[in-house]
This record gives C-alpha cells, sequence and structure tokens, in this order.
C-alpha cells in the first residue's frame, strides 16, 4: 500500500489518465448527464415536452410528506429489502462455506455454475418460470399433491412470500459470490488453529469464520438491499394487488401516470434515505469487518 | 503432560500410502523431532497424533487413553503451525486467549493466563498489537504462546521454523528449547532439517515412504545409522558398498575396509559401510597419521572447497568420489590433482546390512 501510494505521488496522475478517462467520459455521459436531467425534472412541475408551460417547484418532495402512503410504501420497501437479505445469508453463506471449504476440483466448478445461471437467464422469464410454479394448479401445487396423501391447496401467487421467493432468487447469487470470495481466502490452518485449542466446529464457525467473512457478508448485504428496495419487477409480475412497494409507485409514475417529475423526486427520495441507512450502519459495519 | 504412543499406525489417501505400520513411543517431557524428506509422512502421522485425521489402522495414545477416534478439540493438544495461523482480525492478546474463552474459563483468569504465557515467549507487553503488525520471529512466539496457555498434553510444531532467516532461526530455536525445558512438555516437531533436529531433539525418528526408517538420540542415529538412507540423510556419509567379511566388507577390487560397530553381516551377504567425512585423516605420505588407522585408500584430490574454520576435499577413488572434512589447524592445505593417503580407524566405519 505505501510502496503504491509512494509511486502514485511521484509521477502524479498524468500517466494514469489515459486509463481513467474511457471509464470516467461513460460514467459522465451514461450516468450523470442522465441523471441531473432527472433532478432537474424533480424540481418542475411538468415536463418541458410539447410545449407545455412548466415551473420550478418544490412540490413533488413535498408530495412525500404530505402523503403518508408513499413513506408507508417506503417502509414496506425497507423491510422487503431486510427480509430478501437475510433469507439470501441463510440461503447464500451456508453455500458459499461448501463451495469454499468443502468442495474441491470438478464439483466444485459444477456447482458453482449452477450458483451463477440465474445471471444468464433472462430476468423476465425467470420472474414468469415463478409464476408458472407458485400459481393455484401450477407446477409446485400439482407436485405437492401427487406426493402427498391429502389435498392441499398452494396458492402462493400474487402474495407476499411470491414476492420474497422470487426476490430471494435474483438476488442470492450475490452473496453467494462475495461470500465465497471471502470464505476462500480464509487459510483452512485458521480453522485448524482453533479446533487445536479446544473450540467445537460451531465456536470456530461464530468467532473465526464468519467475522473473518463479514466484509463479504456486508458488501452482499449492500449489493442485495439497496436494488430490492427500489425493485418494481418481481413485486408486480409476482405480488399482484399486494405487490405494491415505493418502486412499482414509482415505475408508474415514468411508464403509466407519465408524471415523471413526482417519479424522480420520489427516487431521489429513496437514493437520500438508503444513504443515510448506509452512513449510520457504516460504524458498525466498519467494525464488524 | 503425557506421553505419546503411536502403535502400527497405517494411513492411505488412495493408492499413495502415506504412513505404513508407524510405531513410535514418545516418553513424558521429551522433545521429539520427526524428520524425513517431503513426502515422508512426517506431517501426517503429526496430523494423526493431533487428530486432524484419523489412522485407517492403528493405536494412538495420550498419557495412556486411546485417542484415535478423539476429534482434535478434545484431545488437550498445542499445535504451532508452518504459516502460525494466527487470526488476523483478533489481537495478539485474543489470540493468546482463545483457547481458555472457548472452555468458558473466567475473565479475570484468561487474564492473568494470557499474561503470562506472553512473559514466557517475551512478548509481555505486545497484547495489544494485531498479528500483522508484528515480526515473523514475534508471530512465532504468539503461536507459541497461544498453543501452550491451555496446558495441553503434548505441544505438536508442524516445521516451525521454516519461515524464518537462518539467524532468526537460530535464535528461536535455543528460545523453544528454553520453553519447553521450562514447562517440560512432551513436544513433537517436523523437520525436513537436520542440524535443526540434531541441536534441538532428544530423539529423532527418521521417516521415508511413510516408514519408520530409525528412531534414537541424535548421537545414536549419526554414530550408528542403521541405513544408507540414514547415514545419508542425517548428516554427510561416505558409503562403501560390497560383501560381508565377518569383521568388515571387502570391495569388488578386492580391497577390505574393517567395521567395528554396527550390524552383524553373515559373511558372503552384500552390505555397506558409512564412514563421516570428518572422521577420516587425509595424508600425502604412506605413513598413516595414527597407527590405530585400520583402513586406508588412495586416491586423488579433485577438488578443494574452503570454508573457513574446516575444508572439504573430494577424492577420486576407483570410480567413487569420497568426501573428506579437514578442520582448519594452520597445517599445509592439499591442491586440486594431488595423490593423497586417506585412512580412519574401524571404530568410526558403521557396517550397514
Amino acid at each position: 500500500m505505501a510502496d503504491q501510494r509512494a509511486i502514485g505521488s511521484r509521477r502524479g496522475l498524468r500517466p494514469a489518465l489515459p486509463l481513467l478517462l474511457p471509464a470516467y467520459l461513460w460514467l459522465t455521459v451514461a450516468i450523470f448527464l442522465p441523471l441531473s436531467a432527472m433532478v432537474f425534472f424533480s424540481f418542475m412541475t411538468d415536463l418541458p415536452l410539447a410545449g407545455k408551460e412548466w415551473a420550478f417547484t418544490l412540490g413533488n418532495y413535498a408530495a412525500f410528506f404530505s402523503q403518508s402512503l408513499y413513506s408507508t410504501l417506503l417502509f414496506a420497501s425497507l423491510r422487503l429489502g431486510l427480509e430478501v437479505t437475510l433469507w439470501c445469508i441463510v440461503i447464500g453463506y451456508p453455500a458459499a462455506y461448501v463451495l469454499a471449504k468443502v468442495l474441491k476440483g470438478r464439483s466444485r466448478e459444477a456447482i458453482f455454475l449452477l450458483v451463477i445461471l440465474p445471471f444468464w437467464s433472462n430476468g423476465l422469464v425467470r420472474i414468469f418460470s415463478w409464476a408458472m410454479v407458485l400459481r393455484e394448479g401450477g407446477i409446485l401445487d400439482t407436485a405437492l399433491n401427487a406426493v402427498l396423501p391429502f389435498k392441499i391447496n398452494i396458492d402462493l401467487m400474487y402474495s407476499y412470500p411470491a414476492v420474497i421467493i422470487g426476490l430471494v432468487h435474483s438476488y442470492v447469487p450475490y452473496m453467494v459470490l462475495t461470500c465465497y470470495l471471502t470464505l476462500q481466502a480464509i487459510d483452512d490452518s485458521l480453522i485448524e488453529a482453533g479446533r487445536s485449542l479446544g473450540a467445537s466446529r460451531r465456536q470456530v464457525l461464530w468467532r473465526v469464520i464468519i467475522p473473518l467473512s463479514m466484509p463479504g457478508l456486508i458488501a452482499g448485504a449492500a449489493l442485495i438491499f439497496v436494488p430490492v428496495v427500489g425493485s418494481f419487477m418481481e413485486p408486480r409480475i409476482l405480488g399482484g394487488r399486494t405487490g405494491t412497494f415505493y418502486g412499482t409507485v414509482i415505475e408508474d409514475q415514468f411508464v403509466a401516470v407519465f408524471n415523471w417529475p413526482l417519479g424522480a423526486a420520489l427516487s431521489f427520495i429513496l437514493l437520500a434515505v438508503v444513504l443515510i441507512i448506509l452512513a449510520l450502519a457504516a460504524p458498525v459495519l466498519r467494525r464488524a469487518a | 503432560m503425557a506421553g505419546v504412543q503411536v502403535a502400527n499406525v497405517s494411513r492411505s489417501f488412495g493408492a499413495h500410502k502415506a504412513l505404513d505400520n508407524v510405531s513410535i513411543d514418545f516418553a513424558d517431557g521429551g522433545f521429539y523431532a520427526l524428520l524425513g524428506p517431503s513426502g515422508s509422512g512426517k506431517t501426517t502421522l503429526l496430523r494423526q497424533i493431533a487428530g486432524f485425521d484419523f489412522p485407517d489402522a492403528g493405536r494412538i495414545a495420550i498419557g495412556g487413553e486411546s485417542v484415535e477416534r478423539v476429534p482434535v478439540e478434545k484431545r488437550r493438544i498445542g499445535m504451532v503451525f508452518q504459516n502460525y495461523a494466527l487470526f488476523p482480525n483478533m489481537s495478539v492478546a485474543d489470540n493468546v486467549a482463545f483457547g481458555l474463552s472457548v472452555r468458558g474459563e473466567a475473565k479475570a483468569t484468561i487474564a492473568t493466563e494470557v499474561q503470562r504465557a506472553l512473559d514466557l515467549v517475551q512478548l509481555g507487553k505486545l497484547g495489544g498489537r494485531k498479528p500483522h503488525q508484528l515480526s515473523g520471529g514475534q508471530r512465532q512466539r504468539v503461536a507459541l504462546a497461544r498453543a501452550i496457555v491451555t496446558k495441553p498434553r503434548v505441544l505438536l510444531l508442524d516445521e516451525p521454523l521454516g519461515a524464518l532467516d537462518k539467524a532468526l532461526r537460530v535464535d528461536m530455536q535455543i528460545e523453544l528449547k528454553r520453553i519447553q525445558r521450562e514447562i517440560g512438555i512432551t513436544t513433537i516437531f517436523v523437520t525436513h532439517d537436520q542440524e535443526e533436529a540434531l541441536t534441538m531433539s532428544d530423539r529423532i525418528g527418521i521417516l521415508r515412504d511413510g516408514r519408520l526408517v530409525q528412531e534414537g538420540p541424535p548421537e545414536e542415529i549419526y554414530d550408528r545409522p542403521q541405513s544408507e538412507f540414514a547415514a545419508t540423510f542425517l548428516g554427510d556419509a561416505n558409503i562403501f558398498r560390497g560383501n560381508a567379511t565377518g569383521t568388515g566388507i571387502r570391495l569388488p577390487d578386492g580391497t577390505t575396509i574393517a567395521a567395528s560397530t554396527g550390524a552383524s553381516v553373515p559373511a558372503g551377504v552384500k552390505a555397506s559401510c558409512a564412514v563421516r567425512p570428518e572422521r577420516i585423516r587425509i595424508s600425502t605420505s604412506a605413513a598413516k597419521p595414527d597407527p590405530a588407522d585400520a583402513n586406508t585408500l588412495t586416491g586423488q584430490v579433485s577438488k578443494r572447497i574452503f570454508a573457513g574454520n574446516n575444508s572439504t576435499y573430494f577424492v577420486e577413488r576407483d570410480g567413487q568420489t569420497l568426501k573428506v572434512i579437514v578442520q582448519n589447524t594452520g597445517a599445509e592445505r592439499l591442491a586440486e590433482g594431488q595423490s593423497v593417503v586417506l585412512s580412519w580407524s574401524p571404530d568410526s566405519t558403521v557396517l550397514i546390512a
């Protein structure tokens, strides 16, 4: 680290410029400019399209605070984000552990491929395939009734659990990958050292492995929590009427109501809330990591 | 504290026999070295004693209690790993405290025991540091303190000095030996460094291809190796091969070499003799420097390596290169190409079956 900094200060930023420029140019054009436009829109009364009249206003932001619906939905979305993140940890961490510490060679590669498969399939296809599984008379319902001696009725479609299932399916690979990377970096001799000192496997897990893999857990949680809070596709398709969340309301403003200024304002409020949560959590997370 | 008995232990990994019917008795309070080239099974044996791996056959006992199916965390052993394996997320004191804390000891007890252990390894003031802030030698000491603070019955060391540079290694050898004496713990020490094994241990076990080749005090193994492998792996040796005569061997060219130590081999059977390079005297005249030297050979110096306090001469004789080490006493040094007479006593010659 110290060496790298020394080289950087001696030679300055100039030699690195050709390497940095393409990325920053792209970020400026593709993200910064459109986002700036959105910030601009969020303070307008209407879109300046087709010669419509418009003026600057704070009304879009005021709408969030004047109508309790928005904050209620935001809380619902934050809860959804938290629940999905927790399920991803519960499901993803053990899988990452087995991949990093138990499996070796070919079998590891094969299982790894299965984990990242969701990344390679189209998001909509993935969600609609869940719809086929979860609905009444769907694959899950039929399969369970074929096996079980009594008649049960599985109709998870258009429910909160369906939204959770769809989101966990989409996001669990992030948790597996980030945790796999940190777990795999833990030297096996640390685990052996713990056991040689009299710690049971459970004690080694809680006192050595989990603390050392905390950076991966935190990175995975951040990668999952933030997009899930703003998600709209899974809630809309799998949640139906129960699937109204903060993200779907924002989507409505853009595609249905065509009230871009309100949609933009709601987005930036979400961004601010997420940043505040991450900032508040930072000291705790830094200590844990 | 307790002794360790390893009896007829075998362990295979697939078709590879890592340990083949190994039996060693590690007496209570002794310092043992398990010495062997890589792949000889010495680390596998240590891992069986530690309990990281279970033998396919055989018995392992610690303090008279069979443990071959007891998992490592229940064996009450202390282990120092080759890479130290300190927990990077914990301070030095927390590393040392780990073993006491998982046993649920009281906080006050832990604090005093940790301080005592750190004082023993002379790191009393560094309890608050993180492992990455320590030097290699200091990490080594922390690993040792962590391994002994729980008062284990046996201390296992897996090439603990391998990662240190030479000067530090010598310091740590002395230090390790001092600590071992001070607490009197049975210590088993895996190494591939023969010098380390000779200087540190009370007894050495030499392993090769999963078998115990020879076991005994360092002096005994060095002076009376029972195999060519033991003779050449622990120290340097000149090996002569021929047929046993009853009092020594006869080389293919008819020369006889008298040996008064080692195995007794019936006359006529193929046998060999081992002679340490420092036991051979080298001179330019036919007159023996010592009349007791019954064995003489003539040859030609092919090379001399000067090492300050001694010189090594390579002497060509009948297609064989012999090694002779001569102390630097200020006497005349021999030139390469010079014809010389080598002589040594039968007492310095070990007959190997």
